[in-house]
C-alpha cells in the first residue's frame, strides 16, 4: 500500500514521544525517524552555534507543514521518512576489508573508467596503501588556495569558522520553505562543502570535491554554499564519474551559488547514483534542488551529465536578479532499464538585458522514462531580456519515453524567447552504416550519442568530458540488442 | 575474390534475389544495370550484410569465405565497401570523427593500434583534395545538411581512404550533375588495381562513359538475365529492358 501524507502525519503525532529524549548523543548513527529532537541533537553532534541549531528548527517546522511534490512525471512509492536514520557518523577505513570484499561488478565498471585502485580502495572505504600521495595533493592544492584567500572547506567547519558569510548566504537562494526536500534538507543537513571566492579573484584551478577528503558519506542531505564575490570566478565540479553505489535510498541535496556583480560560476555535474538493476528494483531517488542567484553583470552556468539514480528531480536554475547577467544550463539526461528523470532548469529574469540558454539532451532507452522540465520567466521590468531554449530528445528502442514540458511566462513585450524541439530515434540505418564502415554496434551507438551530447560536452572541462563520454557508453551498453 | 553462387534472398517473405550467380576476380569492374525493383540494391545490400535482408539461399564467398557468417563490420574489415544510394546523416559527428572511428576500426581488426592523429590528418587532407573536397565540409557533421552531391562525393572519400578490396557502388551516381559525376569516377578509377576490384550498381550508362565496365550484367526480376561487356549498357540504352526479359522456365 501506498504511504500517503496522512500516514505521514499521523506518524509525526504519534512517533514523537517514541524517539523524543532518549536520543543517545554518543553513539555514531541515531535512531531512526524524524523529529524537533533528532534536528537539535544534529545540530548539537556537530558542535553548532544556536542560530545554526534555530535555523534548522525553524525549517524541520516549515516542512512538517508541507506536503510530498507530486506534479513531476515520476512514479515510485513514497519513502518513509520516519523510517530513515538522519545521522550516521562518516564511515572510517575498514582495516580489514580488501577489493575483494566489492562488488565485482563494481570493481569491472572502475576498471572501464581507468579508475586507479587507490581511487577505487577510497570510495570502498578500503585502506589504502599508499596515503602519501593523496595526503600531498590534497595539502598542495589547500596552500595554494589559501595564497589567494579562497575558502574551501566542509560546510560544518564553516559554520564554525566563518559563521558570518554563512550567516549571511545561507538559505538566501533556496530558503527553507521553498519545497518540501529543500526544507527536509535545510532541517537535517550532514554535510556538505562551503567555498568563497574573494573580489577580484579567479580561482585557479577547478575546485572539486574530490580534493575534500571528508567528502565522502555526506551523499544523503548535502549541502553546498558556494559566493563568489565581485569580479571573481570559479569552476566547480561535482561527483565523480565513478559508480557510487550508495545504500542511501534517498538523497535531498541543496546547492546554493551566489555571483555578486561582475562574478562568473560555472558549476559541473556528474550524477552517477546507483539507478537500479535492470529489473527496476533498488536505486537511489534523487530530489534536489540547486538554485544561483546572479547580481550584476554575474554569470552562471550549469552543466550536468545525469546518468544514475532510479528516479531523478533536479532543475538548477538562475535568478537573474542583477541587470545584464546571464544564466546557462547544459544538461545530458540518459535514462535505461526502468529509470525516471525528471529534470530541467528554472530562468528567472528579473534584471535588464538579462541573457539565458538552455540546451538539454534527454537520451532513453530500456523502458525509461525521461522528461524536460523548464520554467522561462520574464519578468516586467526585464527589459530586452533574452532566451534561447533547445530541448532534444533521444530514443532507443521502442518501449521508452521521452517527454518536454517547458513553460514560458513573459511580462515584458521587449522580451526574446525562442524555443526548438526535437525528438529522434537511432536508427538501424544509422547503425548499419556505421558498422559497414566495421564500426560495431557499441562504438556505433557511443559514437552516434556523443554526436547528440555534443554542444553539452564540450561545456564541460576537458578531463571530466572525457570521463563523461566513457560513462555515457557505459550506461547504455547493452541498450541496443 | 567475390563468388556468389544461387544466391535468394527475401525481405519480410518477400522473395527479392530469385538465385543470382556472380563471379568477380581482382582488378575487374563489374557493372549491374536493371530496371526499378529488379533486386540491384537489394544484392548491394546483402553482400554487406543488411540484417532486414533474410538469405534463404546459395552463398556469398568472398576470397573463399563465407560472408552470410559474418557480421556487417567484419565483413568491412574484410576489405568489402558499400557506397551508400542513401548515406544517413549522424548529427553532431563530424566527417572527420566519423572517418577516425572507420579507419581505426579496421586497424584493430589488423591487430594494429590507432592511426596517429598527425597521418590521419595528412592522409584525410591527401585524399579530400584529390576529390576537390572544401576543408570546411570535414568538419561538418556526416551527411547532415548535404547536398545529394556532397553525400556522393563523401562516400567516395571514405571508399578513398578505407582503400577497400571490393567496392559497391550503389546509384552512385544517381542525382549528380556532370562535374561532380567526373569526380566520382575519378575517384573511383584511382582506386581501381590489380588488386581491387569494383561492382557499379546503375539505372544509367552515363556512369559508365567514365568508368569504364569489364563485364555488365543485367538484373531482371531477381536474376541475371544477360551478361556482356560494355557494348551492352550502350544497347540497353537504346533499347531499354524490355528486349532482356528473363527466359520463361517450363
Amino acid at each position: 500500500m501506498a504511504y500517503t501524507e496522512d500516514d505521514l502525519k499521523k506518524e509525526l503525532e504519534t512517533k514523537e514521544y517514541e524517539y523524543g529524549f532518549y536520543t543517545d548523543l554518543k553513539s555514531e548513527t541515531f535512531p531512526i525517524g524524524l523529529n524537533e529532537d533528532i534536528v537539535r541533537a544534529i545540530s548539537k553532534k556537530k558542535d553548532e552555534p544556536e542560530w545554526m541549531t534555530n535555523w534548522r528548527l525553524e525549517a524541520f517546522r516549515i516542512w512538517q507543514e508541507m506536503t510530498e511534490p507530486e506534479w513531476a512525471n515520476v512514479h515510485y512509492t513514497k519513502p518513509d521518512f520516519q523510517a530513515i536514520s538522519y545521522y550516521s557518523a562518516p564511515q572510517t577505513v575498514d582495516p580489514n576489508k580488501t577489493l575483494d570484499d566489492v562488488d565485482p561488478d563494481l570493481l569491472a565498471m572502475y576498471k572501464k573508467l581507468g579508475i586507479s585502485v587507490d581511487e577505487q580502495k577510497k570510495m570502498n572505504n578500503v585502506a589504502m596503501d599508499i596515503v602519501v600521495d593523496s595526503v600531498s595533493v590534497a595539502t598542495t592544492f589547500k596552500k595554494t588556495l589559501g595564497e589567494k584567500g579562497i575558502i574551501f572547506m566542509s560546510i560544518s567547519d564553516a559554520i564554525k569558522e566563518h559563521p558570518e558569510l554563512v550567516r549571511k548566504y545561507l538559505g538566501t537562494v533556496v530558503p527553507q520553505k521553498d519545497n518540501f526536500y529543500a526544507a527536509l534538507n535545510s532541517a537535517v543537513f550532514s554535510d556538505g562543502s562551503f567555498c568563497y571566492i574573494p573580489k577580484g579573484v579567479k580561482c585557479p584551478m577547478e575546485l572539486s570535491t574530490y580534493f575534500r577528503i571528508n567528502q565522502a558519506n555526506t551523499g544523503q542531505f548535502e549541502r553546498t554554499l558556494l559566493v563568489a564575490d565581485e569580479g571573481s570566478y570559479v569552476s566547480y565540479l561535482e561527483g565523480c564519474t565513478a559508480p557510487s553505489r550508495d545504500e542511501n535510498q534517498l538523497h535531498a541535496a541543496v546547492v546554493e551559488l551566489i555571483a555578486l556583480d561582475d562574478a562568473e560560476i560555472k558549476y559541473s555535474t556528474v550524477q552517477n547514483w546507483f539507478p537500479g538493476n535492470k529489473e527496476g528494483k533498488g536505486g537511489v531517488y534523487n530530489f534536489v534542488t540547486k538554485r544561483g542567484i546572479c547580481e550584476k553583470n554575474a554569470k552562471i552556468s550549469w552543466t550536468q551529465v545525469e546518468t544514475g539514480s532510479a528516479v531523478t528531480w533536479k532543475y538548477p536554475s538562475c535568478i537573474l536578479k542583477g541587470d545584464n547577467s546571464i544564466g546557462e544550463f547544459y544538461s545530458i539526461a540518459v535514462t535505461n532499464n526502468y529509470q525516471q528523470a525528471d529534470t530541467g532548469t528554472k530562468m528567472i529574469h528579473l534584471g535588464k538585458n538579462t541573457k539565458s540558454t538552455i540546451i538539454s539532451k534527454g537520451i532513453s532507452a530500456g523502458k525509461s522514462q525521461n522528461s524536460y522540465r523548464g520554467l522561462v520567466q520574464i519578468n516586467s521590468r526585464a527589459d530586452n531580456a533574452r532566451n534561447f531554449s533547445q530541448c532534444d530528445s533521444l530514443l532507443m528502442g521502442n518501449d521508452c519515453g521521452a517527454h518536454t514540458f517547458p513553460y514560458i511566462e513573459v511580462k515584458n513585450k521587449t522580451a526574446q524567447v525562442e524555443h526548438e524541439a526535437t525528438t529522434s530515434k537511432i536508427g538501424e540505418d544509422q547503425i548499419f552504416y556505421c558498422n559497414q564502415r566495421g564500426i560495431d554496434t557499441e562504438k556505433a551507438i557511443a559514437l552516434i550519442v556523443n554526436g547528440f551530447s555534443k554542444e553539452v560536452l564540450n561545456n564541460l572541462p576537458m578531463e571530466f568530458a572525457v570521463e563523461a563520454q566513457k560513462l555515457l557508453e557505459i550506461s547504455l551498453e547493452g541498450s541496443v540488442g | 575474390m567475390l563468388k556468389i553462387k544461387n544466391l535468394k534472398a527475401s525481405i519480410e517473405d518477400k522473395e527479392i534475389l530469385k538465385g543470382i550467380n556472380l563471379e568477380i576476380n581482382p582488378g575487374e569492374v563489374h557493372a549491374i544495370m536493371g530496371p526499378n525493383g529488379s533486386g540491384k540494391s537489394t544484392l548491394a545490400s546483402v553482400i554487406a550484410g543488411k540484417e532486414e535482408y533474410t538469405m534463404t539461399g546459395g552463398e556469398i564467398l568472398f576470397e573463399g569465405e563465407d560472408l552470410a557468417e559474418l557480421d556487417p563490420e567484419e565483413r568491412a574489415h574484410k576489405g568489402v565497401f558499400l557506397s551508400f544510394q542513401y548515406p544517413v546523416e549522424i548529427p553532431g559527428v563530424s566527417v572527420t570523427n566519423f572517418m577516425k572511428a572507420s579507419l581505426n576500426a579496421h586497424r584493430k581488426a589488423q591487430g594494429l593500434g590507432d592511426m596517429p592523429a598527425k597521418d590521419l590528418l595528412k592522409m584525410i587532407r591527401d585524399k579530400s583534395e584529390a576529390l576537390e573536397i572544401d576543408r570546411k565540409f570535414l568538419s561538418r557533421s556526416l551527411n547532415q545538411g548535404f547536398s545529394g552531391g556532397e553525400k556522393k562525393r563523401n562516400e567516395i572519400f571514405q571508399m578513398a581512404m578505407l582503400n577497400p578490396k571490393l567496392a559497391i557502388l550503389d546509384e552512385t551516381d544517381s542525382g549528380l550533375d556532370i562535374d561532380a559525376l567526373k569526380v566520382v569516377a575519378n575517384g573511383v578509377n584511382n582506386l581501381r588495381s590489380e588488386n581491387n576490384a569494383v561492382l557499379l550498381i546503375t539505372h544509367y550508362q552515363r556512369l559508365l562513359d567514365y568508368i569504364v565496365p569489364d563485364f555488365v550484367h543485367v538484373i531482371v526480376d531477381g536474376k541475371i538475365v544477360k551478361s556482356g561487356n560494355k557494348e551492352l549498357a550502350y544497347e540497353l540504352e537504346e533499347r531499354g529492358y524490355d528486349w532482356v526479359k528473363p527466359e520463361k522456365t517450363v
